[in-house]
C-alpha cells in the first residue's frame, strides 16, 4: 500500500514537472517573441544585415522551393487525374490544381523546406555566436543582438517567405499545367482558361498570408533556438533540431488554423 | 606601476560592488561579493574555476542580472537604471573575451571598429584608419586588417579582441583570462599589451584569471574570490607575505590546503 502510494506521488510529481517546465518554456518564448517584435518596429534597423538575409532567404532558398512546388503540383494534377477520371470529372483537374496549390500546398511546401535551410542555418550560427560569446561581445560594443541579429532575421522572413511562395504558385500551376497537357492530353488553351477563371484572388492572398506567418515562425524558433542554446556542440546540435521540429510542427497546426478563419463554413 | 589613492577617489571608487549575490538553481555562485575598484587602478580577481568570477563580471557588464546586492559605476546604481541609461553606463566598458569572440563573419579590421561602425556617426574609411591604428597599438600589421578571425592563431585573436576593446577608448576594460590557451612567451607579450594599453588610456582595468604569473604583472592589486566571496585583498607585495592559507595554498598551487576542489564541473 505505502509502495503504490509513493509511485503514485511521484507519478504526480512528474506530471507537475512536465507542466511547469511547459509553462516556463512557454512564457520564455513568448517573452522572446514580444521583444522580437517590439525591436522589429523600433529603429536603429541595420539595412545592411536585413540585406544580407533577404538574399539569403529569397534568394538561396528559391531552387529547393521551386522544385518542391513545381513537382507537387506535377503530382497533383496526375492524382486528381486518376481519382476523377472515375467520375469523368476530368475537367475539375485544372480547378483542383489552382486551389491545392494555392492554399496548401505551395505555403505548406514552402513553408518546411525554408524551415529545414534556414531555420536550421540560423540556430546553428546564432547558437555558435552564444556558446563563443559574440553575443556577449555585441552587448559589450553597444549593440542590441535583437536588433542586430535577431530582427534582421525575423523582418526577413516575413517578407521573403510570401514571395517564394508567390514563385512557388505560379510554377506549381506551370507543373500541373505541364502534367496536364503534355501526359494527360488536355487542350492547352482549355486548361489555361479553366485555370485563369477559377483563380480567385482570395485563394492566392490567403496562401500568401500564411507564408507570413510561417516566415515568422521560422525565423523566430530559429533564433530562439539558437539564442538560448548552451553547452558547446552539443547544445548547437541540439537548438537546431529543436529549431527544424518545433517550426515544422508549428506551420502544420497554423496551417489548420489559418485556413479556418479564411475558409470558416 | 604605484597606485596612488587620492582623497576624492577614496570616496568615489570607479566601479564598486556591495553585497552582490547570484545563484543558478540551488548553486548559489556569488554569495555577496563587496569590492571597490579605483579610477585608474588594475585589479585582479584571482579564485579557481567555478569560484564565480566570470559570473562577477558578466553582473557588472549587465549580461547577468544579479539576485541582490548593488553595482555602482561611476557612483550610479545601474541595476536600478531603466534599460537604456543602463546600457549607457555600460557602454564605456571595454571587454577582452576569454577566447576573443571577434565576429566571425567579419574581417579583422571590421572587428575592431565594430562599434564604430554601429553607432554611424564614422565614416567606413575613417573607422578602418582608427581600426588600423588600435591594431598597430597591439602589434599587429597592416595586412592582418582584411583577414577573417578564422585565419588567426590564438594569441593573433586575443590581440585583435585587445584593439576591438580599446578601440572606442573606454574608461573601463575588462579581461576574462587573458592569457588562457596561450604559451608562455605570448602570455607575457598580452600581459604587456594589457599593462602598456591600460596605462595609455588611463583605464581602470579589471581582470579575472588564475594564472599568478600573468596576475602579478598586470595588478596594482589582487583580491581573492573564494566560494562566491572576496576573501583576501592586497597589493602584489602583501601578497607575498600574506599568512592567509586560502591564498597561500593558490599562490603555490598547492592540492593539499583548506581550498578542496570540487571534482563536478560546473560553471565558472
Amino acid at each position: 500500500m505505502r509502495l503504490r502510494n509513493t509511485g503514485f506521488i511521484a507519478f504526480i510529481t512528474l506530471i507537475g514537472h512536465v507542466l511547469l517546465n511547459f509553462f516556463r518554456a512557454t512564457g520564455e518564448l513568448c517573452l522572446f517573441l514580444g521583444e522580437t517584435i517590439y525591436h522589429c518596429l523600433t529603429p536603429p534597423f541595420y539595412g545592411k544585415a536585413l540585406l544580407r538575409q533577404l538574399i539569403e532567404i529569397g534568394f538561396y532558398s528559391l531552387p529547393v522551393v521551386a522544385l518542391t512546388t513545381l513537382f507537387a503540383g506535377m503530382v497533383i494534377a496526375l492524382q486528381t487525374y486518376t481519382g476523377f477520371s472515375q467520375f469523368s470529372a476530368e475537367g475539375a483537374v485544372a480547378m483542383v490544381v489552382l486551389v491545392a496549390v494555392t492554399r496548401e500546398l505551395a505555403p505548406v511546401m514552402a513553408g518546411l523546406m525554408v524551415a529545414g535551410r534556414i531555420g536550421a542555418s540560423m540556430a546553428a550560427e546564432i547558437g555558435t555566436m552564444r556558446v563563443t560569446e559574440q553575443i556577449d561581445a555585441l552587448s559589450t560594443l553597444s549593440t542590441n543582438p535583437f536588433k542586430y541579429l535577431i530582427a534582421p532575421r525575423v523582418l526577413a522572413g516575413i517578407v521573403m517567405v510570401p514571395v517564394l511562395v508567390f514563385i512557388g504558385d505560379i510554377l506549381g500551376i506551370c507543373g500541373g499545367y505541364m502534367i496536364g497537357v503534355y501526359k494527360l492530353d488536355f487542350n492547352a488553351s482549355t486548361y489555361l482558361i479553366n485555370t485563369w477563371e477559377y483563380l480567385k484572388p482570395m485563394d492566392v492572398i490567403s496562401g500568401l498570408t500564411k507564408a507570413a506567418v510561417f516566415g515568422f515562425i521560422i525565423t523566430a524558433l530559429g533564433c530562439y533556438n539558437g539564442y538560448h542554446s548552451k553547452g558547446g556542440a552539443q547544445g548547437v546540435g541540439q537548438a537546431t533540431t529543436n529549431a527544424v521540429v518545433s517550426a515544422s510542427i508549428l506551420i502544420l497546426i497554423f496551417n489548420y488554423i489559418l485556413t479556418e478563419l479564411f475558409f470558416n463554413v | 606601476m604605484v597606485f596612488f589613492k587620492t582623497q576624492e577617489e577614496t570616496l568615489l571608487p570607479k566601479i564598486r560592488l556591495s553585497h552582490l549575490q547570484k545563484a543558478f538553481g540551488h548553486k548559489k555562485v556569488l554569495a555577496g561579493v563587496d569590492l571597490d575598484v579605483y579610477p585608474g587602478e588594475s585589479l585582479v580577481i584571482i579564485g579557481g574555476s567555478g569560484t564565480g568570477k566570470s559570473v562577477t563580471l558578466k553582473c557588472i557588464l549587465g549580461l547577468l542580472t544579479p539576485d541582490s546586492g548593488k553595482i555602482e559605476i561611476d557612483g550610479q546604481d545601474i541595476a536600478t537604471l531603466p534599460r537604456k541609461e543602463r546600457e549607457k553606463a555600460t557602454a564605456h566598458i571595454g571587454m577582452l573575451f576569454q577566447n576573443a569572440a571577434l565576429f566571425d563573419s567579419l574581417s579583422v579590421w571590421e572587428n575592431v571598429a565594430f562599434a564604430l561602425l554601429q553607432n554611424k556617426k564614422t565614416s567606413r574609411t575613417e573607422a578602418k584608419k582608427l581600426a588600423l591604428q588600435k591594431l598597430a597599438q597591439v602589434g599587429l600589421k597592416k595586412d592582418v586588417a582584411d583577414l577573417y578571425p578564422a585565419d588567426l592563431s590564438g594569441g593573433m585573436k586575443k590581440r585583435v579582441g585587445l584593439a576591438r576593446a580599446i578601440a572606442t577608448n573606454p574608461d573601463i576594460i575588462f579581461f576574462d583570462e587573458p592569457t588562457t590557451g596561450l604559451d608562455p612567451i605570448m602570455s607575457d607579450v598580452i600581459n604587456d599589451l594589457i599593462v602598456s594599453t591600460v596605462k595609455n588610456l588611463g583605464a581602470t582595468a579589471l581582470t579575472i584569471t588564475h594564472d599568478m604569473k600573468s596576475a602579478r604583472k598586470i595588478a596594482d592589486r589582487i583580491a581573492m574570490l573564494h566560494e562566491g566571496k572576496i576573501i583576501w585583498m592586497g597589493t602584489v607585495k602583501e601578497l607575498d607575505k600574506t599568512k592567509n592559507p586560502y591564498v597561500k595554498q593558490f599562490i603555490a598551487g598547492s592540492a593539499e590546503g583548506p581550498i578542496k576542489m570540487e571534482i563536478k564541473a560546473d560553471k565558472a
